[in-house]
């Protein structure tokens, strides 16, 4: 009995410091729905997001993604960066003084000029600003001899640092070419696993060379070095790499073969970021990687912010990097930008915030909810909340009152990526394309009739699939129909009559589009135009003219069930219009892939985003070297498209610089697109993005998501509008406490009458009461 | 008893040697080291050279049962099976396919699933007790009959639909609590209060139904007619007499279950933001990290026999008749 008195105390005791915690100074100064803790906000300027995915790479040589990039690109400085307001997209200097010095030189090292055929090499060559210095981080901290403080000999010594947050001391240092050409290095290491190192293999000098010697170096020391075995470090610094060379303290030079207009892009990108000697070496010590101390987890760099928290399962915090180098608002824009308010903090510091906080959101609603409670700054438009945000009628895209009441505002921008539905070109029925069975002569007319009977065939269906109807119905409308591969933004895009697929398209010039005062629109060729191809083709009515067996076509997709289901519907009935029968395949992903990559699907559908803004990005897509059969899957060219002279113009396109012969160029790519109709059609996504209105500078960049400097936040207003939108009701609890209470008195009088009840029991009974 | 349990050990691992060939020979049926290594370096840029390179790295390039490059001593041993599960049985689970370790991702994960499993377990135990117990008193009674029918209701509805009810009323509509998410430390708390609150009521239905049943069969049996015979108050036997012999069965359901409370919920955790050992095993289920898949599957077998032994021990100390051997 005693025991239980403790117990009831002890519980009571409990429950009052709960409620006293509930109740501290700092849980009422917010609102009680608050999903952040208190004062994060309070001293100073935080960017709230979220993130649904855990970053899976956070090693500049590995990540790739878009997800990620969000977080290291702002802590990665590559050598050259993307204009935040100009349009079209501009690759200025990062941490260079210049732009980088481009030299040509022939096979025997002698200068030529650009367009020399003798040309071999060219030579970037880039120099660092003086004075930048990376973020606080103990791989810097030194001890009294000026060495590094924390070296470790076995993992029994490193067994206190749990965490990157027990080294408590911390250092830096200034940036020098070393830790890009260290960077280099690690890419070209095929133990780093970095995606692009087979793409810029094929450019810089001696990387397959170094790749070759480091590997051999790594199997030597795994057989006779036992720190190596448990570590994995290899010093990269002591291997010779011809194409890339340190020239200076802050000078160095990379080196390709031939002419290679497009690795300036390359250098925008967190891969060419720096990356230290010492870095590596902190990360590579005993027992570091077991307690998930690694580079890949915990970024090191020079740029506006570092992350001071890196937890995917509830936060990842970054903070304004204090050695942050001098870098400023931009002053200039593209034409309207003054207007929308983008060029109010011109020449201000960078960053404009202090803090970063992305918390883990995996669900829609909840996402939702929170950025209209005001928790989160901006969010995208999920299909569950598109109704209730955005409101489309004849005008165009607008926002529902109810947020523009709440002063919210919508940007709307064209995704630099494309998406689209393919054919194999390798299948005999829809491609032609098939090589003669092994050992039968070629039969070039044979062959000729089937690839024209196969392109009539495509023609037919591009003319059928509505791209347009699949936009409206399963997309809210967030896309426009891709009339080539080339997406808005990019150039070499056409717009207007010019830039359409006459094969598929007309041009109607009595249309007004919505929301614009152009006129003309394009508009697709009647269904009896696809229905006479189709029987040019061999299929009238879809059925095979010889055997009168009906055409049946293959979808081969990765996807389910669910919501995917009702645009296979859609997909059979636009098929069913030339009467074609359509059987889709349903697969897990990895099945997809080994049929794509073996050349065995039929139709399918597929996508690419930009990795920089350059038609060659978008036109490799169907360069025939690039097949996804050719290179074993690793090849971008899906549909396995080959076609000489588009082959041709594509080698000759790529070398030039954006200029009115390569438009005539990407012109005559696209005719021979058209005709050849490899994709039924395609699309470009529309991104919808609000923001809250303490948010400011946040134009849309497709190309760049090293964005967050530039971001501002009104942090009082925002304070006071959560507020607002914060108010408690607790009527509804009080109203369900009065119910139970009301229920309960019955309830209590029925238990009293049952414990006063008299029983009685009669002479006759046989049982007793219950 | 300690021969019984050590038995009961022995017998253990013939079973998790089972569980784990079959959870490996389902992985690899639906996917191959190349495949894995595919999904974890992503479509673009494809290069063979790093394929191979990830799949050396993590022990992915040796033949999956048997190794017929190797002598006697390696045919078994050297292949990707032995290797990934033998370290297993020692409870090291090595590194999650993305390379990561995992033994410190569970230990940081299984915080957040029992935060919210151990109240919504003791709070649901104590509540469905309480609510039987009351139906009891009330049996043959209109209020045992709308009891009974508010149970069926309470277990016909999807959970689904109390996270979104919940959800919707209590964060959105009333502002009272976070919508979602996890902060450490007492700030856990305001995070918790949905999730508890939506998986008791959850568990009602079915955990009242099944402990009235229970009660009722001891309140039937004559040493509770006895007490009644008595004078002994209703609330007195119900709590005293009926409930602790009632216990008994509830044990088996209850005891098996407490070591499975590490594992966390797959539901609650996903729609409510935990970063529980539930939403890892998911993210570890769409990501195909088979390592992680591996290794939840191999401890949530653990926790399973463990649980099942708990039960045959308390079954000893609530019940002196029954006895291990």
């Amino acid at each position: 009995m005693k025991s239980a008195q403790i117990i009831y105390k002890a519980m009571a005791c409990i429950g009052v410091s709960l409620l006293l915690q509930g109740c501290s100074d700092d849980s009422l100064s917010r609102a009680i729905n608050s999903p952040h803790p208190a004062g994060e906000d309070s001293q100073q300027v935080v960017y709230y997001s979220s993130f649904s995915q855990r970053p899976k790479h956070l090693d500049p040589a590995r990540s790739y993604s878009a997800d990620e990039g969000r977080f290291i690109d702002q802590i990665y400085e590559p050598p050259l960066q993307y204009h935040y307001l100009k349009r079209p997209y501009e690759l200025i200097p990062s941490t260079l003084t210049e732009m980088p010095v481009i030299t040509y030189t022939d096979a025997d090292g002698n200068p030529v000029a650009e367009n020399d055929p003798a040309l071999a090499f060219s030579t970037y060559t880039l120099t660092i600003k003086p004075g930048i210095r990376y973020q606080p981080h103990p791989a810097f901290a030194q001890n009294d001899q000026q060495q590094p403080r924390y070296r470790f000999a076995d993992a029994t010594a490193s067994a206190g640092y749990r965490s990157l947050a027990d080294f408590t001391e911390t250092g830096s240092r200034e940036l020098v070419a070393e830790d890009y050409v260290y960077q280099l290095k690690r890419i070209a290491d095929p133990a780093n696993l970095s995606p692009i190192r087979g793409v810029l293999a094929e450019y810089i000098v001696g990387m397959d060379e170094f790749a070759e010697t480091v590997s051999e170096a790594r199997k030597q020391q795994q057989e006779s070095d036992p720190r190596y075995q448990q570590t994995g470090w290899l010093d990269l610094q002591p291997f010779d790499f011809a194409g890339v060379q340190v020239l200076g303290k802050y000078q160095y030079s990379i080196r390709l073969k031939g002419k290679y207009p497009q690795f300036k892009y390359w250098l925008g990108m967190r891969f060419l970021a720096p990356v230290p000697r010492l870095v590596d070496e902190f990360y590579h010590q005993p027992g570091m990687a077991d307690r998930n101390i690694v580079l890949d987890w915990h970024p090191v760099g020079t740029g506006p912010f570092m992350m001071t928290q890196n937890d995917p399962n509830e936060a990842i915090i970054l903070q304004r990097n204090p050695n942050y180098h001098d870098d400023r608002y931009p002053s200039e824009g593209e034409p309207g930008d003054a207007e929308h308010g983008l060029l109010a903090d011109a020449g201000k510091r960078l960053p404009l915030i202090d803090k970063a906080v992305y918390r883990l959101e995996k669900e829609s609603i909840p996402l939702w909810t929170k950025f209209l409670q005001g928790y989160y700054d901006r969010s995208g438009i999920g299909s569950d909340s598109f109704d209730q945000a955005v409101s489309v009628s004849s005008t165009g895209v607008d926002l529902s009152p109810e947020l523009k009441e709440m002063g919210i505002s919508l940007s709307v921008e064209v995704v630099p990526a494309t998406y689209y539905f393919g054919f194999n070109m390798l299948d005999p029925v829809v491609g032609g394309q098939s090589l003669p069975e092994a050992g039968q002569p070629a039969d070039p007319e044979a062959q000729e009739q089937a690839r024209e009977r196969a392109r009539k065939l495509r023609q037919a269906i591009a003319i059928a699939y509505s791209e347009e109807d699949r936009i409206s119905i399963f997309l809210n409308g967030r896309g426009e129909t891709a009339q080539s591969p080339i997406p808005p933004g990019i150039f070499g895009y056409q717009q207007g009559p010019e830039g359409i697929n006459p094969y598929v398209f007309d041009w109607d010039p009595t249309i007004r589009k919505e929301g614009s005062d152009s006129v003309g629109a394009p508009v697709r060729k009647p269904i009896d135009v696809a229905r006479k191809l189709l029987a040019e083709a061999g299929y009238p009515d879809g059925r095979d003219a010889k055997t009168g067996e009906p055409l049946v076509l293959n979808l081969d997709t990765p996807t389910g069930g669910g919501a995917a289901s009702a645009q296979q519907v859609w997909l059979i009935k636009q098929f069913k219009k030339l009467g074609i029968q359509l059987n889709i395949r349903g697969s897990d992903y990895n099945r997809f892939k080994d049929k794509m990559r073996s050349g065995n699907a039929q139709l399918f559908q597929w996508g690419w985003s930009a990795d920089y803004p350059d038609a060659e990005n978008f036109l490799f897509l169907l360069y025939s070297k690039n097949g996804q059969v050719i290179t074993g899957g690793s090849g971008v060219n899906a549909s396995n498209f080959s076609n000489a002279e588009y082959d041709r113009l594509f080698e000759q396109m790529k070398l030039m610089p954006d200029s009115p012969e390569r438009l005539a160029l990407i012109r005559q790519m696209l005719e021979i697109y058209h005709h050849e109709v490899p994709w039924a059609s395609g699309l470009h996504l529309h991104s919808y993005v609000l923001d809250n209105p303490w948010v400011r500078n946040t134009k849309p960049h497709g190309i760049s998501t090293a964005t967050l400097k530039y971001m501002g936040i009104d942090s009082r207003m925002r304070e006071s509008l959560r507020k607002e939108r914060n108010q408690p009701v607790w009527s509804p609890l009080w109203n369900v406490g009065l119910v139970v209470l009301v229920l309960m008195i019955p309830g209590y009088q029925a238990y009293r009458r049952r414990q006063n009840q008299r029983v009685l029991v009669s002479p006759t009974a046989k049982g007793g009461h219950n | 008893m300690l021969a019984y349990i050590v038995r009961r050990l022995l017998y253990a691992i013939p079973i998790l040697i089972g569980v784990n060939l079959l959870t490996f020979a389902l992985f690899f049926m639906v996917n191959s080291p190349d495949q894995m290594a595919q999904a974890q370096l992503g479509d673009k840029h494809m290069d063979p050279q790093a394929i191979e390179a990830w799949k050396a790295q993590r022990g992915y390039d040796k033949p999956l049962f048997i190794n017929d490059a190797e002598d006697s001593d390696g045919l078994l041993t050297d292949t990707i099976f032995f290797d990934k599960s033998v370290r297993l049985f020692v409870l090291d689970f090595g590194k999650s396919d993305e390379g990561r370790s995992i033994a410190e991702d569970i230990q940081q994960r299984m915080w957040p699933s029992l935060a919210v499993a151990l109240p919504t377990f003791v709070i649901g135990l104590a509540v469905n007790i309480v609510f039987a117990l009351f139906v009891v008193m009330f049996r043959a009674s209109l209020f045992d009959t709308a009891a009974m029918v508010a149970c069926v209701v309470l277990m016909s509805i999807s959970g689904v639909f109390y996270v979104f009810a919940g959800q919707f009323f209590f964060a959105r509509m009333w502002n009272l609590v976070p919508i979602s998410g996890y902060l450490g430390g007492m700030d856990a708390i305001r995070f918790l209060i949905l999730p508890v609150i939506i998986g008791v009521i959850g568990g009602i239905g079915s955990g009242t139904r099944l402990y009235r049943t229970l009660f009722l069969e001891e309140a039937n049996k004559d040493y509770v007619r006895t007490a009644r015979a008595k004078g002994v108050p209703e609330l007195t036997v119900l709590f005293r007499h009926i409930l602790p012999n009632g216990l008994i069965p509830i044990l088996t359901s209850v005891v098996v279950v407490i070591p499975s409370l590490f594992m966390g919920s797959l539901l609650v955790e996903s729609f409510f933001g935990i970063p529980g050992l539930g939403s890892y095993t998911l993210d570890a289920i769409q990501a195909q990290d088979f390592a992680v898949v591996r290794s939840m599957v191999f401890l949530g077998s653990i926790l399973y026999i463990v649980g099942l032994i708990l039960t045959d021990i308390s079954y000893t100390l609530v019940d002196p008749r029954v006895r291990l051997s």
